[in-house]
């Protein structure tokens, strides 16, 4: 059973990152990301990382690639591209070495482990229904000085971006006031 | 009662035996292996949970229309059916045979594929919402054919996350909706639609938080066990949460006054403009369905799903009526703003969720935690509420001055904001400065 879920969501990941690659219409490849997350969130939950895959959708396809689409959708970019131009010269040759790099260097990672190497923390995983706990006590105890720069690191940015769109020595009107002269 | 299923010898059931604890690991039914009866009594519990959706929404949209006309003072549908109840029916007959139009601009595929983007999160999300059982004295267990198990369709250790994240793919149908229309008015309509449902989650999900502090767990069926009978998390909450939760589910499920989505008259119709016969059902369908399923979500959140007390002679009688009693508060509730409150605006809406819901909720969450702790750990309770309430109020009272020393920076011959009363003292420059702002606004 194990191995038919993964199968089936195997294929569903490939499908959806073959997708993201090839489609021409932006909104399209967006769109094939979502099946390529929802595939990975199955694949969690069938290793029993419930909590990882109700996150993978919370927070990558319900907020991250939704946020694309509305980019997307707001800057008007959602046309058919012209691919015959290449915007950066021996980008494509560039890509294409990276990629078959990327690629020999997970072949090589996975050829090269041994059997049975990360047994021991999905044992730690098994105690049923408390994934959560555990997430909570490692994030709060081992890798706590990680997470706290994290979280500065993500207020940092949001006020960065809240100082950048807002403009300097303009006051706000409101369509009320607006509307009055 | 016993059906005596496992008389008919399938003990374990192939393939599906050793799914069964793993993944469904809180639902008793599981625990000794899928056989047959498991599988029956599964399927029985989707087909019961997607007929009550289904003939809810049918039954809510008249109950809508009827409610609606008698708040003003109109007698609404009467003709189809006693009380006009085959309304709803008669108008789904009517969609069912409407033609089908696929706009020439638009994007087919993702033309087709949004509505059931927006209707099956609203169906799953019903799967963890535990509509009865008794909790006064046992978890919630109840007897079916000699199996113990929930009366909800599904218990995942993920429980309440399961609405977020459906929630959040619910977007998608309106986002898709509007973009593949292939036309403005649904396109703006959407950008508008998912720019709130968005903004909106945060609040629901903070709101949400606090619930989880209380229950200690994500899982419906503890959530429920933990408010039996009175301990409801209304009142563990301290009231504020289910309030800022009613709030945000209300924006969330687009219903007025937070109908931005849907302005008729800045926006033709909205995202499903250019939707007609059974697509335009479907979102139709979702959306009612929505309504009725966060209702269904508060109830169990902070209402304490099917508890009460026991006033019928079958035991697991009453908590189905006190569910359903709690459901349809909620449902007239959400019926009842939209007759009362007109549509807000969108600066509005915006400043509603991200300057107040979102800060009284996380503020909400640290005092209710503070407050844990400090139970947690021998402290004086109110002495602890006092000083964080304090902290609390010099913190926003930095960021307040940090914000109006960067618009007196920002602005140095004009210090005050042009509020109402000031705008015939500006001179003539300001006047240019704000018109100039109008454009920028949005």
């Amino acid at each position: 059973m194990e191995t038919a879920v993964f199968i089936v969501c195997a294929v569903i990941v490939l499908a959806g990152s073959l997708g993201v690659v090839l489609a021409r219409n932006p909104v399209h490849a967006a769109l094939s990301l979502v099946g390529t997350l929802f595939g990975v969130a199955v694949l969690f939950l069938n290793l029993e990382a419930h909590f990882l895959a109700a996150v993978q959708i919370i927070v990558y396809a319900g907020a991250i690639v939704v946020l694309f689409l509305f980019v997307i959708m707001l800057l008007g970019v959602d046309r058919l591209e012209d691919i015959s131009i290449e915007p950066i010269l021996g980008q494509r040759v560039l890509a294409t070495f990276v990629g078959l790099a990327g690629f020999g260097l997970g072949a090589a990672y996975i050829a090269t482990s041994v059997e049975g190497a990360t047994i021991s923390t999905s044992s730690l995983l098994r105690v049923p229904a408390s994934n959560l706990h555990h997430i909570a006590e490692v994030l709060f105890t081992d890798y706590v000085y990680a997470f706290e720069a994290t979280a500065a690191l993500l207020t940092i940015s949001v006020v960065g971006a809240v100082v950048m769109t807002r403009r300097a020595g303009r006051n706000r009107v409101t369509q009320t006031t607006a509307g009055e002269d | 009662m016993n059906c005596g299923f496992e008389s008919w010898g399938f003990g374990n059931w192939g393939p599906l035996a050793s799914l069964g604890p793993r993944v469904f690991a809180l639902d008793p039914l599981y625990l000794d292996g899928v056989g047959l009866a498991e599988v029956a009594i599964t399927l029985g519990k989707v087909i019961v949970a997607f007929g009550l959706l289904l003939v809810g929404v049918m039954l809510m949209i008249w109950f809508e229309r009827k409610l609606i006309s008698d708040m003003q003072n109109r007698i609404g549908p009467s003709l189809a059916g006693p009380f006009g109840i085959f309304q709803t029916l008669a108008d789904g007959i009517k969609l069912f045979f409407k033609e089908d139009l696929i706009p020439q601009r638009s994007d087919p595929l993702v033309f087709k594929l949004a509505p059931y983007l927006s209707l099956v999160p609203a169906f799953l999300v019903f799967a963890v919402v535990p509509i009865g059982g008794d909790f006064n004295g046992g978890d919630g267990r109840v007897s079916i054919f000699g199996h113990e198990t929930f009366l909800q369709v599904a218990d995942p250790p993920i429980g309440i996350l399961l609405v977020l994240a459906m929630s959040s793919v619910a977007v998608y149908g309106v986002m898709l909706a509007g973009w593949s229309s292939g036309s403005k008015y649904p396109l703006l309509a959407s950008v508008r639609a998912s720019a709130q449902m968005v903004s909106y989650e945060a609040a629901l999900g903070l709101s949400l938080a606090t619930v989880l502090l209380k229950s200690g767990s994500l899982s419906t069926n503890q959530i429920v066990s933990e408010q039996s009978v009175w301990n409801w998390n209304l009142w563990l909450t301290w009231v504020v949460p289910m309030v800022v939760f009613l709030i945000a589910a209300t924006a969330e499920l687009n219903r007025p006054p937070f109908d931005l989505v849907e302005a008729e008259q800045e926006l033709v119709g909205g995202f499903h403009t250019e939707y007609s016969s059974l697509r335009f059902a479907l979102f139709f369908l979702a959306e009612f369905m929505n309504t009725i399923t966060m209702s269904a979500i508060i109830v169990t959140l902070f209402l304490g799903g099917p508890n009460g007390p026991d006033f019928t002679t079958v035991g697991w009688l009453s908590g189905v009526l006190w569910f359903f009693i709690k459901l349809m508060l909620f449902v007239f509730t959400f019926i009842w703003l939209r007759a009362t409150l007109p549509r807000i605006r969108y600066d509005q809406l915006m400043d509603l969720g991200w300057k107040l819901l979102i800060p009284v909720s996380l503020g909400w969450l640290l005092l209710l935690a503070s407050y844990d702790i400090a139970g947690d750990r021998g402290w004086n309770r109110p002495l602890t509420l006092i000083v964080t309430v304090l902290v609390m109020c010099g913190l926003a009272g930095l960021l307040r001055l940090a914000l109006l020393s960067g618009t007196k920076a920002a602005t140095p011959n004009n210090a005050q904001e042009p509020s109402l009363g000031s705008l015939d003292t500006l001179d003539t420059l300001d006047t240019l400065d704000t018109l100039d702002t109008k454009e920028g606004a949005f």
